[in-house]
């Protein structure tokens, strides 16, 4: 099962995030595997949760099933919550820590630390980032999504090279924002390598 | 990747695209000159693309206003030796279904393909119809792509297979599909660049009333031919390579029959669950396969049907069962191996098949309690009108001028319709009541204010009205209907992504284009009261929906005013909250419910980067405690 890796990615709409698993898509092309990758468009969008699936290597299906993820990568605190069933005990769990507040006033939203503690308790491997603000001190609040493209890249069992999903990353955004999305890519790869 | 790759792409390129773009590679490998449509999810992003291709692939494109007349404008484009293509989402064949039905009839010259997404589990609908129904009803030829790859290449061939039986033929898609992203690798692209008048090659109708008028004397022939096209076309689907048999196993107890996205849920349990099945995968279902299948039922046991949405094939297969006598079970949704509805997933899959394979293994979860409490307590974040939205300022104040004349809740009828606008449903607007289809808010309004004594209060979009709203306001005028008809013109087709309308001046290849007024259409269509209003200035609306309500005709408010996602305006500066002011009425929070105001830790927030300066805050807050930005 080598080079077998499925990454769930979730957060709000608006966040970058069907742009980063299209970068990752396209670096694993790139590197000759098989991938396909699932995304949602239309009315889902307007402000609400959105999430893209990507499979790497031999998938037909581009829906990773229950507990099916080595990967979840959240741009946001309580979508990590929401994405939890695809998520089974060696899962990688990176998240942002910086919420988005819904403007829904059902419910309130949970503590940050509470979510992270709780967490915590229950899966091996939780690896809160503060995203956002990495990304403010790369340049930009908008490059919150290489934060965590980089992110995924420091996980041991990524099958793609760091080389490969920047150039994808180059070959999908304009070229003034490479340096930054570069040096946005290695924070969020630092953070997770240390 | 740079979109005009698309076009320029060189044979044998790979590239990772969504399957709409997939869909539009296919479009150009076939040579296409014609394409029309009307946007609907989750086709659009082919219109969007093809909207900004056009020109450099040879090809006419237009978003029509509606599917009936891109069916018009594709069938009138076959029928003249040109490649056609048209495509909408399921429920937009629905709009084009009397002009479709009669392409079948009255078939075509250059080939014409009709791509229809299908949308299992509604992400973005009103219902999970199968576009599959339709090939049977309309007795025409359909393809189902499970992946991108498929897409490309059974566009393409769609075309091939339409001109060589002059026929249309359906390709469908389903969300997954169409919203699936793979690694497609390129062909060979048919020249279309001869005779290039503008930019599109022209054709030539040659007249043959017999061929294309379905009159009484003509369609009863036009039937005939149709069949004897449906049954050659059986025999390719017998043994088209669409049509295979992915081996996964020796063993010849268990198949698998299965179709589009439901083939690779079949396909990945299966071969990572080392099951010992084989797949009939079906990608040229109608005319169905009937020798084919029998031979791969031949040596089986027991077979699984496993399809989304209706269980099409499964009926067909045990048609074939019953004609061929074969003794073989058939499981599928009939029996409840599988659901009957919704999408289905590897696990959906997994869960049927094992109800007699028996393979899964229990694997429970088991969180801490304070985990599932967490997931039972976060809040829902629903889809929403954007900040700065017209909407929301026209739903808070009609409300406002309902309560204003001392009417209930219970004594009006929102009629709404398809759009963003539909989002009213939800609280604290609670606008939208009833609704069946595109248009359908003008015709309810007819119904309602004559089955009933409540005052009916209409909203339909500006793409909606083009669409299918004028022909009932007709209706309303001349049958003497009395309600309030709103335009909420938005200045774009904004819920699936921002296409051009007539009310706009520019056409789908982003050339300058008449722009229709809907204020002059009302008026032409007999309204008596027709007012024109900035959705943002409360009282002005307050004050026209209170004069439209206690009228006794067809009265037509329109609110104009841009959707905030379109591109290039300017931007207003952000409200400011001035703290000493607010009486913590929490009005601005509860009653107006815009995204960029929220209440965190007892105090107002605005945020700054969604607030669009719309300023209606501002006038709803009675204490000064919201200020205009500068």
């Amino acid at each position: 099962m080598d080079n077998h890796y499925s990454i769930y990615i979730c957060g709000v709409g608006g966040q970058g995030i069907i742009k980063t698993s299209t970068i990752i898509g396209e670096a694993a092309m790139n590197q000759g595997l098989d991938v396909v990758m699932s995304e949602i468009h239309g009315m889902s969008q307007r402000g609400g949760s959105v999430s893209t699936e990507l499979k790497i290597g031999g998938y037909n299906s581009s829906i990773i099933p229950k507990q099916g993820a080595d990967m979840l990568l959240s741009f946001e605190p309580i979508e990590t919550i929401r994405g939890l069933d695809k998520v089974n005990s060696e899962t990688k769990i990176v998240y942002n820590t910086h919420p988005i507040v819904p403007s829904s006033t059902d419910k309130a939203y949970p503590s940050v630390d509470s979510i992270t503690k709780t967490l915590k308790e229950n899966f091996k491997h939780v690896l809160p980032i503060d995203g956002t603000q990495l990304a403010i001190e790369a340049g930009s609040v908008l490059s919150l999504n290489m934060v965590l493209l980089g992110a995924v890249t420091a996980d041991d069992k990524f099958p793609l090279t760091k080389e490969s999903v920047i150039d994808a990353m180059k070959n999908n955004l304009k070229p003034k924002f490479h340096e930054m999305n570069l040096k946005a890519i290695e924070s969020g790869y630092k953070s997770i390598k240390g | 990747m740079n979109l005009k790759e698309l076009v320029t792409g060189d044979s044998g390129e790979k590239q990772f695209l969504l399957g709409n773009e997939a869909a539009v590679r296919g479009v150009i490998e076939a040579g296409v000159s014609i394409a029309a449509t009307y946007p609907g999810t989750p086709s659009s992003e082919i219109g969007n693309i093809l909207s900004v291709l056009a020109k450099d692939a040879n090809i006419y494109f237009e978003f029509s206003t509606n599917e009936k007349v891109a069916m018009e404008v594709a069938a009138t484009g076959a029928v003249s030796g040109l490649r056609s293509f048209t495509f909408m989402k399921h429920v937009g064949l629905n709009a084009s279904a009397d002009s479709f039905m009669t392409t079948a009839y009255s078939g075509v010259n250059g080939g014409m393909v009709i791509l229809s997404a299908d949308d299992p589990s509604l992400f973005s609908s009103q219902n999970e119809q199968d576009t599959r129904n339709y090939a049977k009803l309309a007795n025409m030829p359909i393809l189902e792509p499970s992946n991108c790859q498929e897409v490309k290449d059974m566009v393409k061939y769609a075309f091939d297979l339409s001109e060589q039986f002059k026929i249309p033929v359906i390709v469908r898609t389903t969300t997954r599909v169409s919203h699936m992203r793979g690694i497609v690798e390129f062909g060979e692209v048919k020249d279309n660049s001869s005779n290039c008048d503008d930019h599109w090659k022209r054709g030539h109708f040659n007249k043959d009333p017999s061929k294309y008028v379905p009159v009484p004397a003509f369609a009863g022939e036009m039937h005939v031919r149709l069949w004897d096209k449906i049954h050659k076309i059986e025999e390719i689907t017998n043994k088209t390579e669409f049509n295979q048999v992915i081996s996964l196993s020796d063993e010849k107890k268990y198949g698998i029959i299965s179709s589009s996205s439901a083939y690779n849920y079949a396909h990945d349990v299966c071969k990572f669950n080392n099951l010992d099945i084989n797949i009939l995968k079906l990608g040229f279902s109608y005319p169905f396969p009937k020798d084919k299948v029998a031979e791969f039922l031949s040596d089986l046991d027991e077979v699984f049907i496993v399809e989304e949405v209706d269980p099409i094939i499964e009926r067909d297969t045990l048609a074939v069962v019953g004609a061929e006598k074969l003794d073989v079970t058939v499981h599928g949704k009939l029996d409840g191996t599988f659901p009957l509805y919704h999408e289905f997933n590897s696990d959906v899959v997994a869960d049927g098949l094992n109800k007699l394979l028996n393979f899964k293994q229990d694997s429970e979860v088991n969180y801490s309690s304070s985990l599932e409490k967490l997931q039972e307590d976060i809040p829902s974040r629903a889809p929403v009108l954007c900040a700065g939205c017209p909407h929301r300022a026209m739903y808070y104040g009609v409300n406002l001028a309902i309560e204003e004349l001392g009417l209930k809740p219970s004594d009006v009828v929102f009629a709404s319709d398809i759009g963003c606008y539909t989002l009213g449903i939800n609280p604290p607007y609670n606008a939208a009541d009833y609704l069946l289809s595109m248009g359908s808010s003008v015709g309810d309004g007819c119904g309602f204010s004559v089955a009933t004594d409540q005052k009916v209060v209409s909203f339909i979009g500006d793409s909606t009205f083009f669409h299918s709203g004028v022909s009932p306001l007709i209706n309303a005028v001349h049958n003497k209907h009395n309600f309030v008809l709103t335009v909420l013109d938005n200045r774009i087709t904004a819920m699936t992504g921002g296409q051009p309308n007539p009310g706009i001046p520019i056409d789908g290849m982003g050339d300058e284009a008449p722009e229709v007024s809907i204020r002059k259409l009302a008026l032409a269509c007999g309204c008596d009261y027709v007012r024109v209003i900035n959705p943002f200035n409360l009282e002005q609306v307050i004050k026209t929906y209170k004069e439209a309500l206690e009228r006794n005709d067809t009265a037509v408010i329109i609110s104009k005013a841009p959707c905030t996602l379109i591109k290039g305006l300017t931007k207003k500066p952000p409200v400011s909250f001035v703290e000493k002011n607010c009486n913590n009425c929490d009005k601005c929070v509860s009653e107006l419910a815009c995204p960029a105001i929220s209440k965190i830790n007892g105090k107002i927030t605005i945020d700054t980067a969604q607030c669009d300066g719309c300023n209606v805050c501002i006038q709803v807050c009675k204490y000064g405690a919201l200020e205009a930005g500068r």
